[in-house]
């Protein structure tokens, strides 16, 4: 019963979005009793965001307590697994995650129609719809093409979903949180087309766009930085971004949010830029859509195990060609009579933004082309990859210059500045930034270009980003001051990381007998042992490593050589020792007859500041998000009061 | 120049909408296939792995009756799932030599304890040289051989209780 | 200035943009791309020397000898009409053995012969190793 409740509820959702679809039209359209159908489409997006909240929470419920007479369940789940498994299998499959998105995407809906108050009523009511419509197509393809609630007559004993490979907490919890990510950028797409529909573009509709797009780029920022410290330690190279087309699919939408971002807060403030936001907006929404039905479909993983489902991916291309192509369509036909919005000489805060927009979408040019290329080239009958090499090579010189925005646009006025001011403001960080790349030349100038140009830019901005504070009352400062501050930062400590780490990580590659040591950067360990151990659904080679630093005290560290079950893998567990200025690496390779063992050792200097990095920007992101939100209220209590 | 660079961006999606429905129009071949079905089993000599148990190797394999050889391992879990479909063959008098993947004779000892022995003979794969020799995927998996020792069936995964009339099947051809 | 001038100037910005990122990538392309070569098209027609290239095929049987150091092995990839002899320093990975396939990530040298950054093993045609699909997806790409 549980699943037919919950397949009810998806249908009944359905409904409501059509309902929904309806309303917000008529609202939109009408000129005298928008606010009255705009109560009426506020209602219905909430019943709908209810009732998909518990189709899903049906889904959860059926694979909690493993009713095999769900297909679903009997395919991807077993009584056997942990309960924690057990729940995230719900979307750890093409059907459950889906439904998971149509879940965060109606309740994000609900959320917007009962939070948002400031928007004008038409406005309102047109972006309802377009999240309506947007529901719509995914609600068609889910009770259609993938429905999660399928029975499954007569029930298997038990499931088949036992793939040890699948039970990571890592995987549990990172898809959800790039989907949150994606869907908030939905939002901000529904805002625009809506503001687009009513001929509405100006500031009132960026500040209800903007804590949408700060949230999913939070979200985003989160997701990135927890999947490459996971691919960092799991996968055992020591790498910690591999541009894998999967990578790239989630950091296309981060650099759009980026750029949106920015935009609209000039929108917000200055009433500038409105074109470009909205063209940033649907851009955004489209990367996130790009991603999924990259990863979905398959098409671009040629070297994945197990064949994806075209006729899926094909799916999501199709919604993908009518939201996107419809509203690129709308934004060519419409945005001759979107009003210029406020102007700006060059040198000012919005100039240094629109820099910042402008290198942002090269980075995001580069990395959709090098994602893509391989498939232009397979229509053309050539077989090729594009690898790290390509994507360092075309995106870092972009990303130093932005730097050099990053620090200036926070130190310039609204409107129109001084060159003479902004280089005295900016002397400081520039200085910071030389003294660092002359130190690092003279102490260590075989580092390379790049990882002395990284560490002396990431000082400069690490500077820079505090600047916009100095002079302030500290305790007055608003909290998205704040924000802003601690999120570049977080920008700047990250590149240290990544510099670091590209100019002074050292490694060790050796066949090496028990007993016998090996010396990397300042650490020298002894190979004491290797032995077989056995997990709950893993057989392991295990190395005992006994470690010390100079003549510090010893630790252990226990590399495995670990073997799956089904397909048969083995992967490296690399055991990792951090300390405050870096981590120590180590992977066990494979014995050879002579009794020697292959051992890899890395001594990453301050490699931990990458993620450190991502951290603190996803925290400068939540401060900000705070304070806007913080202060929005206070003003409208403002208002009431002397009203 | 600003009328077609309005449109730009919509020129810049179609393109690449097109670009990506080539990629699905003609996908890459991904077709499954088993390597070693049709060949015989490749020259294993596998020592045994617990007390009162014999080894497998590839004489006793080829006795002129089909038999199967399954590869598992204590430390899998679908190993413990696939049991009680492998007892019930046993018990329909079935021939089942097991090849133990990287594993230890206590924890076999004590998974034969939990989940039954349907097996005949368990040869020791420490290395998983004969699982990789054999083009093997993964462990589970189950091997239908027939009475010259030539493979008939590579059954990928774990025997389920709707695998076990194709395997019957297979063995009963290849009698 | 002007806000007509202004929004040219925009839009202006906006197409350099597009036009950088579109030739940033192409001048990239061009240098970086790795090209996939079986044996028999290397010696049609060699890449240059030191270019980033795949180069894949069958380990031909008896062609593994490893060297003293324990980490570098020397072999020969073959695709049954030509050969390629290839040295490579590091971990292999698990199922990489003779008589099977493998991708070789690397470059040529200039007598002809491979130098492996990266061995990818590759054991029949369902099996690929996970860290060759990027272990982190496997949510995505095992699924049913």
């Amino acid at each position: 019963m549980i699943a037919e409740a919950g397949l009810a509820a998806l249908w009944l959702a359905a409904a409501m979005a059509i309902l929904q679809l309806g309303v917000a039209w008529v609202g939109a359209s009408a000129s005298s009793d928008a606010p009255l159908y705009l109560r009426a489409t506020r209602g219905v997006a909430l019943v709908q965001g209810v009732l998909v909240a518990i189709a899903f929470a049906m889904l959860i419920w059926v694979f909690a307590r493993s009713d095999m007479s769900v297909l679903l369940v009997a395919e991807n789940s077993h009584s056997m697994k942990p309960m924690l498994y057990k729940i995230a299998g719900a979307w750890g499959n093409h059907e459950g995650s889906m439904l998971l998105w149509v879940t965060v995407l109606a309740v994000a809906g609900g959320a917007v129609a009962f939070f948002e108050r400031q928007l004008a009523p038409r406005t309102l009511s047109a972006t309802l719809g377009a999240q309506a419509a947007i529901g719509l197509g995914f609600y068609a393809f889910l009770l259609l093409a993938s429905n999660p609630f399928t029975r499954l007559n007569p029930p298997p004993l038990d499931g088949q979903g036992l793939n040890p490979l699948l039970q990571d907490p890592g995987l549990a919890f990172h898809p959800p949180t790039l989907y949150f990510g994606y869907v908030g950028l939905s939002v901000a797409f529904s805002f625009a087309v809506g503001a687009l529909l009513v001929r509405d573009v100006g500031p009132a509709f960026a500040r209800a766009m903007r804590p949408w797009v700060l949230a999913a780029w939070i979200f985003l920022t989160i997701g990135i930085t927890a999947g490459s410290y996971w691919a960092y330690y799991e996968l055992g190279w020591g790498g910690w971004w591999f541009w894998d087309p999967v990578e790239n699919a989630s950091l296309m939408p981060w650099l759009a949010a980026t750029a949106l971002l920015h935009s609209v807060t000039v929108l917000a403030t200055r009433d500038g830029l409105r074109a470009w936001t909205l063209m940033l907006a649907v851009v955004a929404f489209s990367m996130s859509m790009i991603g999924t039905f990259l990863v979905r479909s398959g098409i671009l993983t040629s070297v994945h195990a197990f064949a994806v489902d075209p006729l899926r991916g094909s799916f999501i291309l199709v919604l993908l060609a009518l939201y996107i192509g419809g509203a690129l369509l709308l934004f060519a036909t419409r945005v001759g009579t979107v009003k210029q919005g406020a102007t700006f000489e060059l040198v000012s805060r919005e100039g240094a933004l629109v820099v910042n927009n402008l290198l942002l979408s090269v980075i995001l040019g580069v990395v959709l082309i090098g994602t893509l290329y391989p498939l232009l080239a397979q229509a053309m009958g050539v077989q090729l990859s594009i690898g790290a090499p390509f994507f360092n090579k075309a995106t870092v010189p972009v990303a130093l210059a932005l730097v050099i925005a990053t620090v200036a646009g926070p130190l310039l006025r609204w409107r129109r500045d001084d060159w003479r001011v902004l280089a005295r403001r900016m002397a400081v960080p520039v200085l910071t930034a030389v003294a660092a790349a002359i130190l690092l030349l003279v102490l260590a100038g075989d580092a390379g270009l790049y990882p002395i140009l990284g560490i002396s830019f990431g000082a400069g901005l690490a500077v820079g980003s505090l600047m916009p504070l100095v002079g302030r009352n500290l305790r007055r400062t608003p909290l998205y001051i704040w924000g802003m501050a601690i999120a570049h930062l977080g920008v700047a400590v990250s590149i240290l990381g990544m510099a670091a780490d590209s100019g002074f990580t050292r490694e060790r590659l050796a066949a090496i007998p028990i007993g016998e040591t090996l010396h990397v950067g300042p650490f020298s360990a002894k190979l004491a042992d290797v032995a077989p151990t056995i997990g709950p659904n893993w057989s392991a080679l295990e190395a005992r490593l006994e470690v010390r630093r100079g003549d510090g005290r010893m630790f252990v560290l226990r590399p495995q050589q670990r073997f799956f079950s089904n397909p048969v893998t083995s992967t490296s567990e690399a055991a990792l020792a951090t300390r405050w200025d870096g981590q120590l690496y180590a992977v066990l390779g494979n014995g050879s007859d002579n009794g020697r063992w292959q051992l890899r050792l890395w001594w990453k200097p301050f490699v931990t500041l990458i993620w450190a990095g991502g951290g603190l920007i996803a925290f400068g992101g939540a401060l900000s998000l705070i304070g806007r939100l913080w202060r929005e209220r206070r003003k409208r209590k403002g208002e009431a009061q002397e009203a | 120049m600003r009328r077609a660079l309005i449109w730009l961006p919509l020129v810049l999606f179609l393109l690449l909408l097109g670009l990506v429905i080539s990629g699905i129009v003609k996908p890459g071949d991904r077709a499954v296939r088993s390597a070693m079905v049709g060949k015989p089993v490749p020259a294993l000599d596998l020592p045994a792995l617990v007390d009162g148990k014999p080894g497998v190797n590839s004489a006793a394999l080829a006795t002129g009756e089909p038999i199967l050889l399954n590869l598992f391992a204590s430390w899998c879990v679908p190993c413990i799932a696939e049991a009680p479909q492998l007892m019930k063959l046993k018990q329909q008098g079935v021939k089942i030599y097991g090849v133990a993947v990287r594993d230890t004779p206590e924890a076999m000892a004590r998974f034969l304890n939990e989940n039954g022995d349907p097996y005949a003979a368990i040869g020791d794969d420490g290395a998983s040289q004969v699982s990789i020799a054999l083009g093997s995927s993964g462990v589970p998996e189950t091997y239908v051989i027939d009475g010259s020792g030539r493979i008939v069936l590579q059954h990928i995964g774990y025997v389920g209780e709707q695998d076990i009339a194709e395997i019957r099947a297979a063995l009963e051809k290849a009698r | 200035m002007k806000p007509k001038h202004q929004r040219m100037l925009l839009a202006g910005l906006a197409l350099v943009a597009v036009l950088g990122a579109a030739g940033l990538a192409l001048s990239g392309l061009k240098d970086e791309a790795a090209f996939f070569y079986a044996p028999a098209d290397a010696r049609a027609a060699p890449p240059e020397p030191g270019r980033a290239v795949r180069l894949g095929g069958m380990v031909a049987s008896g062609s593994i000898q490893r060297a003293r150091d324990g980490v570098t092995i020397h072999f020969i990839v073959t695709d049954g009409k030509d050969s390629v002899p290839v040295s490579f320093t590091g971990v292999a990975p698990d199922l990489f053995k003779e008589d099977s396939g493998v991708v070789a990530e690397g470059h040529f040298n200039a007598d002809g012969s491979f130098t492996a950054t990266n061995l990818l093993a590759k054991h029949d045609e369902r099996y690929m190793p996970p860290e060759v699909a990027g272990a982190m997806h496997k949510s995505e790409t095992l699924e049913p």
